[in-house]
């Protein structure tokens, strides 16, 4: 059975969400507590929504120098699957490992409620198992969600396939309508929605799942 | 020597400012005319133990760089302050 880390920061709190994801899956979820360095045993690392350090200077500023970052990046250069949701995004942004970085939205208000995404891209650890154009339900619940990068960094985006996951109807500002984004080689993803709260119809949705699934499948240094 | 130094972060040209935007446009509302190019920001306060003033600005605006501002969207400045005025 595969076995995921979800890291918890001080200030985490959908940790449980994206281990009963994990699980309902048939795999095993195990919590990292943010201090710990050492991650061998992981089949892929979910850094999960919350206000890690509670958000203090900037989401995810103060995240990036936990101890547990360094052996994420090195998980994630290994080619270890890197699953960053909502402030997980934000941190890896705020760590380099992800481009660009989450500004405030551009409404200045939080927001929570369903969206609908588009998959762009299926060469990522959590799309793959999605289909390009395909449509998907599942919510966001955040502040600072505004995707932001520059001119240079959009095209290297674009040119190597990298946007993984619009929004059909942007609720925030985000360049070009980006939910979701992954590093160069696809192993390392973040997206703002929440896929862990969109797994059953009976709380609203359930594409989530179709998500959640290319990551549990993915194999370690596969990509 | 303690040096008393002000870090500015404020965000890079080009990069939207909701906040900044927000804020001038509440100002006709309160009688405030002619107020444009709102933009807003952070500032730190903090003593630097160096040298001289050089040694401790160049300390402030490597640590403003490293963790007070993120390089993809804002900029870091220092400057010597003067206690009690700011």
């Amino acid at each position: 059975m595969k076995t995921f880390g979800i890291v918890i920061f001080p200030g985490s709190n959908c940790e449980y969400d994206a281990a009963a994801g994990v699980t309902q899956l048939g795999a095993e979820a195990r919590f990292v507590w943010h201090s710990q360095t050492d991650l061998t045993g992981l089949d892929g690392i979910i850094l999960p929504g919350g206000f890690a350090h509670g958000d203090y200077l900037r989401p995810g500023a103060l995240a990036r120098f936990s101890p547990v970052m360094n052996a994420v990046a090195d998980f994630a250069r290994d080619g270890g699957p890197v699953l960053g949701i909502c402030n997980g995004f934000q941190v890896l942004t705020e760590a380099g490992l992800l481009a660009g970085a989450l500004q405030k939205n551009r409404g200045l208000t939080f927001l929570c409620q369903n969206t609908t995404l588009i998959v762009e891209s299926t060469r990522s650890v959590l799309t793959s198992g999605a289909h390009k154009g395909q449509e998907l339900v599942v919510p966001i619940n955040h502040f600072s969600g505004a995707y932001t990068c520059d001119d240079e960094t959009f095209a290297a985006l674009v040119a190597n396939d990298q946007i993984i996951l619009r929004y059909k109807d942007n609720p925030n500002g985000s360049r070009a309508d980006i939910a979701g984004i992954c590093n160069e080689a696809g192993n390392v993803v973040g997206l703002m929605p929440h896929p862990e709260r969109a797994m059953s119809t009976l709380l609203g949705s359930a594409d989530g799942r179709v998500l959640l699934e290319s990551f549990v499948s993915a194999r370690v240094g596969a990509h | 020597m303690n040096y008393y130094v002000i870090v500015d972060v404020t965000l890079r040209e080009g990069i939207a400012d909701p906040e900044g935007s927000t804020i001038e446009r509440a100002l006709p509302a309160l009688g405030f005319t002619g107020v444009s190019h709102v933009h807003a920001g952070k500032s730190f306060r903090f003593d630097v133990e160096a040298d001289d003033e050089g040694a401790a600005l160049e300390k402030a605006n490597a640590l403003g760089e490293r963790l007070l501002s993120n390089p993809v969207i804002e900029n870091a400045v220092a400057r010597i302050g003067e206690r009690g005025k700011g």
